[in-house]
């Protein structure tokens, strides 16, 4: 009861406070950067959403995991692991955004071909795919399986596509005068801002992670007593409920 | 008075319903083919379906060529500038072809029962798997081979170091059958999977695309050190998807 409450009035309300606190933090509090002026201003933006995309793909992959052991086999590590995918695409495709809408001022071109951003690229296109792969219609147990082996090779992929991306980028080219290393010197309160951005986009995360876990939750209850309803109801008054899926 | 009738009985807890009832693992038979034996087995007979049906040479060949055809129109037809990008053009068109050939592969499966009689087989999953891998893995190297003649004729294609070129075809390839042979496991059954194994397949394959048109640049320009490095990763990477599939085919394999 306690951890519910929690989860549905303390958990969101928190999320909104520390995210309104970091935009005074990062818009006002901080000064700005003394190369790059106020458009450094987007790395309290920026830096945490990539990271929290990473920490989505690995909360996919672990519960992707958990499901295919056959002891702790269980439909709700499969929804899990489709929510969390799920806010994991959204906040990888909000890096490449904001990312690029940084580096027009600042590199002056929307996109290079550096290591890491080849890299989210590719992170997108491996997980929008495990989603096209979760949408397609079918047996639960099937799709949990299937689904649960492409993502843990899509995790297992990233490591080996940066380690390639990084080589092709090095070998063959010295790095451009398109420095993508922030200034590492990087301390007192644009640190703290930036640590605050990791603490309001976790909890961001959790709120919406929960959501799309209770909503996945709820549509498989659903298709459950839709079938059941089927199984139970003689054919001549079978309501439309129980019609099958449209085919895609 | 009566208590008001819900339109829908209510739902058993998730995972107590009577759809969400996983079933309990089979036992495996004690007497089962081994692992090389079914391998063998399979790749023997993907191999003799191509030589009799020849979809692969009378296909997805021409369709790898109509690809590099193709790509020239795309950049300048002096031959100078093809040159250069004849490697990145070959791995372009052979992944393609290959997503081709994965799919067909699959498919074989899925048509006539093929897929129930091999699941009902006493054959080794992983064997079923590497099986698949080989005869995919043969029909790529004679493709990529006849490519390659076209890439020397027409791209102005120079090979310094034929054997880098050789072994990291070789690493390149049997990552991409790798691939090819457990999407189109996990896509087969599926009504959408000759648009879902492209999305799903292509950016798993980065690194084979990165690294073969890498080493093979090197083999053009004799550039010996670059190239045995990214051999080595083409190789890890191969090991890493081979020993991936075994070891999830069984579970792929069981489903439909």
């Amino acid at each position: 009861m306690m951890t519910a409450r929690i989860g549905r009035a303390v958990l969101p309300a928190t999320a909104v406070l520390s995210l309104a606190v970091l935009a005074w933090l990062a818009l006002g509090a901080t000064p700005p950067d003394a190369v790059q002026g106020d458009a450094q201003r987007l790395m309290y933006l920026h830096v945490p959403v990539a990271w929290l995309a990473y920490l989505a793909y690995g909360v996919t992959a672990l519960a992707s995991l958990l499901y295919l052991v056959p002891r702790t086999r269980n439909r709700r590590w499969d929804l899990l692991a489709g929510a969390s995918a799920e806010v994991g695409v959204v906040f990888t495709a909000l890096t490449i955004v904001d990312g690029s809408l940084w580096a027009r001022p600042v590199w002056g071109v929307w996109w290079t071909w550096d290591a890491r951003l080849v890299t989210t690229a590719v992170l997108l296109f491996l997980y929008l795919g495990y989603l096209a792969l979760r949408r397609v219609p079918g047996p639960a147990d099937r799709r949990a399986r299937r689904s649960a082996v492409v993502a843990l090779i899509a995790f297992a992929d990233v490591p080996v596509v940066h380690l390639s991306v990084i080589w092709w980028r090095t070998l063959h080219q010295q790095p451009t005068v398109l420095n993508p290393e922030l200034d590492p010197q990087i301390h007192g309160i644009m640190a703290f801002t930036l640590l605050w951005g990791v603490l309001a986009f976790t909890l961001l995360y959790a709120v919406l992670l929960r959501h799309r876990y209770r909503l996945a939750r709820a549509e498989a209850e659903q298709e459950e007593r839709v079938l059941q309803l089927a199984l139970m109801t003689p054919p001549a008054t079978r309501p439309a409920a129980a019609a099958p899926e449209p085919v895609r | 008075m009566a208590a008001p009738t819900r339109p829908f009985p209510a739902p058993p807890p998730l995972g107590e319903g009577p759809g969400l009832h996983l079933p309990a693992r089979r036992r495996r038979p004690a007497r089962r083919v081994s692992l090389l034996r079914s391998a063998a087995l399979v790749a023997g007979k993907d191999l003799r379906i191509e030589a009799r049906s020849r979809v692969t040479t009378s296909q997805v060949l021409p369709f790898a060529g109509i690809v590099l055809l193709l790509a020239a129109f795309a950049i300048d037809p002096s031959r100078a500038a093809l040159a250069g990008v004849a490697p990145g053009m070959f791995w372009t068109a052979v992944l393609l072809a290959a997503v081709l050939a994965a799919g067909r592969s699959a498919a074989l499966e899925v048509a006539g029962g093929t897929g129930d009689g091999l699941r009902l087989s006493w054959l080794d999953p992983g064997g079923v798997f590497l099986g698949k891998v080989a005869a995919i893995f043969a029909q790529l190297l004679v493709l990529e081979a006849a490519l390659l003649a076209g890439l020397i004729a027409v791209y102005d294609f120079h090979v310094a170091h034929p054997l880098l070129l050789l072994a990291s075809a070789v690493a390149a390839t049997a990552g991409i059958s790798a691939v090819g042979v457990l999407y189109g496991a996990v896509a087969a059954a599926l009504r959408t999977r000759e648009t879902l194994l492209p999305l799903l397949a292509l950016p798993v394959l980065t690194p084979e695309a990165l690294g073969g048109t890498q080493a093979w640049t090197a083999a053009q320009q004799a550039d010996l050190g670059d190239g045995l490095r990214w051999l080595q990763l083409l190789t890890l990477f191969g090991c890493v998807l081979l020993s991936a599939g075994v070891a999830a085919y069984g579970a792929l394999l069981e489903e439909e």
